[in-house]
């Protein structure tokens, strides 16, 4: 048995999963003690579901985690077995890095960055309980009767709370293939009161590899140049393979019609929301009845590994039946199953009881991150992680909090949309919940985040120095583009079109042009070609979309504006009449800390908020 | 919240004085004046009974929340319509603990808080209560019943549309999308801008049917200008004399010519003068004549060189008709009522093409929103690949539409909306 001194954790983190390596490894960083409890310490950093990391939205996710000098990043870049730009041919704003993962790397790397932490301590155990002292979570307990003190809890259980396998009409406890539920964890939480909802999510069948035909399918290469997602590296160290391309057809349609009532989820012994996003095969089946034809991404689950993850045929269909519609697809006529498809169903708690912290508004000393708080996705959990790490050591260790901001990090985009709005369906980031999406783009994400991480103390030298540099260049870089003066003619010389309005233009206003490159700059004035190609691409990226992000500032200050306004925690919704009932329900389980934060709440009308302003401005009148 | 009363109808002595009661102690009054529970929505003759004294037989009606004015209780006390009764009710009012007298436009305000109107139709409202012609009452009528809103509403679904079309292409790219949105979100695009075009023509007249049409009679000096003013207002709104160069200011007469708010406007004679201050009233006789939306120029005779250039709709007349062979004449009437005509028929006709909008404030949003769309359709022209960008646009066509109907920056309109209401509204 493992044991643990009173004193010796500022921070448990419950769950060894994206957002549990990430929260501890954050506190760590920050200076916490930490001790991560999970239930195998072969657990830690697996991959459920599909084996990628990235992509649009998720991609930037990775990038702000690693600004702050998070894992995610690193660990995926060792792991990355095909690298894949998304939307390349579009603006740099909604690029987003995606990279396949070889499972094993991936989880061999991420033990070693959290075994390798001198503050950080892994107990293999079951929490069933929570230490608490005057309602404030100091702890926890474990099955086995140890108890671990410490000054925060994060807790990071994903699916694993009353977790419910589907196989077609089979159905058994658990979080997740081959492992039990957290239920006792549950009902405990339960017991402090959190509203709890449940969701569902799906994963396809896993196919042995020399089972495919590989010969009839499509292949899909990694990029040529591939974009990598941390600051810090600079090339794949994994050897790099190509994906498989197939398709369904319409005797596969046939199949999955005609046993659909045999599916879990549409046989009716599935209650959870699944995710709109990331529909079943048998939803697309009924939803795109006109389709006659859906892309499946033959994924390898690693270079050493056997198996392969046929992405886009997630079910909860019987064995049999899946193994009959995967067969009457183009090369998987043989394919063999190695593991069935299933749905899983969960319990989430309403994030609309946690602060922008990610503490439990009213049980001080918990915090919760990942999938418990109803989202979807590795990138989605590492994130929330992060922030619950960063603000659980900063409770320990009396730290400043770390707030994040719609305006400058999809962190603070996705926090915020859950505290507020909460979630009705699985909640995944895309780059259309950020309106300010123009300016928080994956190739900036250290220009935003960076500082902010070296101001909470969670940023390591090497980053520092690297930023630094990189700054260093790039600003002196951008002064002498706005140093050097070009004529409408000078820059139609060298093919931008620029109108003759006699207006100055230096040669950064010159690179906002959609047209213009940075070789077009080098033509006019040879001596810039000292800069280097990525400070080059980089300015290239940046002044694109000066002109929107000018525009959008003043967007940016009303935000700030309304965000300024605090509403106090006990603000009294019900004492405003004019409020309909429906309204002030969702801001009581929402309790926005600010007026910005109210007005998106959904349903939130002008009205309302002018209503909750003028009461604002009435107690604070009174105060003063 | 307190329960707020005023006077709705006007002050003074009337057949029927109203006092509005809204709020949550509205219904507290029927214990106050000893009055029995009411039947909602019905009128019903009732004493009312203030410290053991009859102040008035009155018709009382209940409008329970939140089918009522406010969307709060609302009680409506239709009192005889003298002083005395009036301030009776009124002062046995304020004394009651939690009501205080209205603010002006603070039932409006309320409304709008508690969403039984939105922006537009408080200025629909407003303007409704302002109305003095026909074409008026109708124009704001529309308003009021929220056909502005409307029309945004569904602009703005059509624009979502076509977000959601092009987020589609950027977010879901690695999965499966409905193959080329492109010629969907132009479309969307061109209609939605086709109509903003149209709402923005029609905006102007609309402005003129709220605000009244500036009709100028101009011509040189004793044409009879003033006389004619004089003839069409009813009464003698200008000094007229046979010294050429009477009038020297511009004198403005609102009147209603059938239905149509105008506004007639009497300017200097026309020539050339020694003196400064007539020299002055010259240049801004032709400087109003120029903005006013018609002319009606006089002439002493058809040789006469016209002194100012006329436009489509402008009517050209030969004065004293009494005396020339000539179309019309002020002093003995003939013609007067044909040019009344004349000038009512144009004008009706403008109207018939006056949009929803009728405010400044409507058209700058409208503009902002058909500007940023033409950017949006340029962009996708150009560099289609650029989605994002064209996202962004669409997103400021769509904030700039929300401001119509109030649904952005409220704070600052409120105000300067609501202080254009009086008290009781």
């Amino acid at each position: 048995m493992f044991h643990v001194k009173h004193s010796d954790a500022d921070v448990v983190v419950v769950g060894g999963g994206h957002a549990g390596t990430e929260a501890a490894h954050a506190a760590a960083r920050r200076g916490a003690n930490v001790v991560l409890v999970t239930l195998k310490r072969d657990g830690i950093g697996v991959m459920s579901c599909n084996p990628a990391i990235g992509g649009l939205g998720k991609g930037h996710l990775v990038r702000e985690i690693d600004a702050l000098d998070g894992v995610m990043g690193r660990v995926a870049d060792k792991a990355g077995i095909q690298f894949r730009l998304l939307n390349r041919r579009k603006g740099p704003a909604v690029q987003g890095p995606r990279a396949q993962a070889d499972r094993a790397i991936y989880r061999r790397e991420m033990l070693v960055e959290i075994s390798s932490h001198d503050n950080i301590v892994v107990v293999e155990g079951e929490v069933t309980d929570f230490v608490l002292r005057e309602g404030i979570v100091k702890g926890v307990a474990l099955a086995d009767g140890t108890m671990i003190s410490s000054k925060a809890v994060v807790l990071t259980t994903g699916t694993f709370l009353r977790g419910v396998i589907h196989i077609g009409d089979v159905s058994r406890p658990g979080g997740r293939m081959g492992d039990r539920p957290a239920d006792m964890l549950a009902k405990r939480i339960e017991d402090f009161g959190l509203p709890l909802g449940r969701l569902k999510t799906g994963t396809p069948p896993r196919l042995h590899k020399d089972s495919i035909d590989w010969s009839v399918v499509d292949e899909q290469p990694g990029d040529d140049s591939p974009v990598m997602f941390s600051f810090l590296s600079d090339r794949p160290s994994a050897h790099q393979v190509s994906c498989g391309i197939t398709h369904t057809n319409e005797r596969t349609h046939e199949i999955i019609r005609k046993n659909l009532d045999r599916s879990a989820m549409y046989g009716g012994h599935i209650d959870g929301v699944g995710p709109r996003y990331c529909p079943s095969i048998e939803d697309k089946v009924v939803r795109f009845a006109d389709k006659t034809s859906h892309q499946i991404f033959l994924e390898p689950e690693g270079l050493t590994s056997d198996l392969i993850y046929p992405n886009g045929i997630s079910t909860s269909l019987p064995e049999k039946v899946q193994e009959d519609y995967v067969r009457s697809i183009k090369g998987l006529e043989g394919a063999e199953i190695a593991q069935p498809g299933y749905a899983i169903e969960y319990d989430y708690v309403d994030p609309r009881s946690l602060t922008s912290t990610l503490q439990v508004r009213d049980v001080a000393g918990l915090y919760l991150a990942g999938q418990i708080n109803g989202t979807t996705g590795y990138e989605e959990a590492a994130a929330q992680g992060l922030v619950a790490g960063l603000n659980a050591s900063a409770d320990a260790a009396g730290l400043s909090p770390a707030v994040f901001k719609r305006d400058s990090s999809y962190i603070g985009v996705m926090i915020d949309d859950l505290v507020t709005r909460g979630v009705t369906e699985p909640y995944r980031m895309f780059t259309s919940r950020a309106e300010f999406r123009l300016s928080l783009r994956a190739d900036n994400a250290d220009q935003r985040l960076t500082p902010f991480g070296i101001e909470l103390g969670c940023v390591g030298d090497e980053r520092n120095q690297k930023f630094a540099q990189k700054m260093e260049i790039l600003l002196s870089a951008k002064s002498r583009l706005n140093e050097i003066n070009v004529s409408a003619v000078d820059a139609a010389s060298v093919g931008i079109k620029v109108s003759a309005d006699g207006a100055k233009r230096s040669a950064y206003d010159l690179l906002s042009f959609a047209d213009s490159e940075f070789s077009h700059l080098v033509e006019l004035s040879p001596e810039l070609s000292d800069i280097p190609a990525e400070i080059q691409l980089q300015l290239k990226r940046d002044a694109l979309y000066a002109q929107y992000i000018e525009r959008q500032a003043k967007d940016v200050e009303s935000l700030r504006r309304d965000e300024a306004h605090k509403i106090p925690s006990d603000f009294d919704y019900l004492s405003l009449n004019g409020l309909s009932n429906e309204l002030c329900q969702k801001l009581e389980k929402a309790r926005p800390e600010t007026l910005g934060q109210a007005g998106r709440v959904e349903g939130m009308t002008p009205a309302a908020l002018t209503l909750i302003l003028a009461k604002i401005r009435q107690t604070e009148r009174r105060r003063a | 919240m307190d329960t707020i009363f005023a006077l709705a109808s006007a002050r003074g002595k009337s057949g029927v004085a109203v006092v509005r009661i809204s709020g949550p102690s509205a219904m507290s009054v029927f214990s106050v004046f000893d009055v029995r529970t009411l039947i909602p929505r019905k009128a019903q003759l009732a004493e009312l009974c203030w410290k053991q004294e009859v102040l008035d037989q009155a018709i009382v009606i209940a409008f329970p929340s939140p089918a009522s004015f406010t969307g709060e209780d609302v009680v409506e006390l239709h009192l005889h319509g003298s002083i005395a009764t009036v301030s009776g009710v009124l002062s046995a009012l304020t004394g009651l603990e939690g009501f205080r007298i209205a603010e002006p436009g603070e039932f409006t305000r309320r409304a709008l808080e508690n969403e039984q109107l939105d922006l537009s139709q408080v200025e629909g409202l407003s303007d409704l209560i302002e109305a003095e012609t026909e074409a008026q009452r109708r124009q704001a009528f529309r308003v009021f019943s929220g056909a502005l809103g409307h029309k945004a509403e569904s602009w703005r679904s059509d624009l979502l549309r076509a977000s959601a079309l092009l987020e589609a292409t950027i977010d879901f790219v690695d999965e499966e999308v409905p193959i080329d949105v492109y010629p969907e979100v132009r479309s969307l695009l061109v209609s939605v801008s086709e109509e903003l075009q149209s709402e923005i023509e029609g905006s102007t007249v609309a402005e003129r049917v709220r605000d009244g049409f500036e009709v100028a009679i101009v011509g040189r000096p004793n044409v009879g200008k003033s006389t004619l003013l004089n003839a069409l207002a009813g009464r003698d709104a200008a000094l007229t004399s046979d010294i050429a160069g009477t009038t020297r200011d511009v004198i403005e007469v609102r009147m209603d010519l059938k239905g149509v708010p105008v506004t007639l406007l009497d300017t200097a004679g026309l020539r050339v003068s020694q003196d400064v201050v007539e020299t002055l009233g010259i240049e801004k006789a032709i400087e109003r004549a120029e903005q006013a939306d018609m002319r009606v120029v006089l002439l002493e005779s058809r040789a006469e060189e016209l002194p100012i250039k006329p436009r489509t709709d402008d009517i050209v007349l030969v004065s004293k008709a009494d005396l020339v062979e000539g179309d019309i004449s002020a002093a003995t009437g003939q013609g007067v009522d044909e040019l009344i005509e004349r000038i009512s028929d144009r004008l009706l006709e403008r109207v018939s093409s006056a949009g929803i909008a009728t405010r400044e404030r409507h058209r700058v949003a409208m503009r902002n929103a058909k500007n940023a769309l033409g950017i949006a359709m340029d962009r996708l022209d150009a560099s289609p690949e650029l989605a994002e960008m064209v996202a962004e646009d669409l997103r400021s066509a769509v904030r700039s539409l929300d401001s119509l109907v109030g649904r952005v920056d409220v704070e600052h309109i409120l105000g300067e909306i609501f202080s254009n209401f009086c008290i009781g509204k």
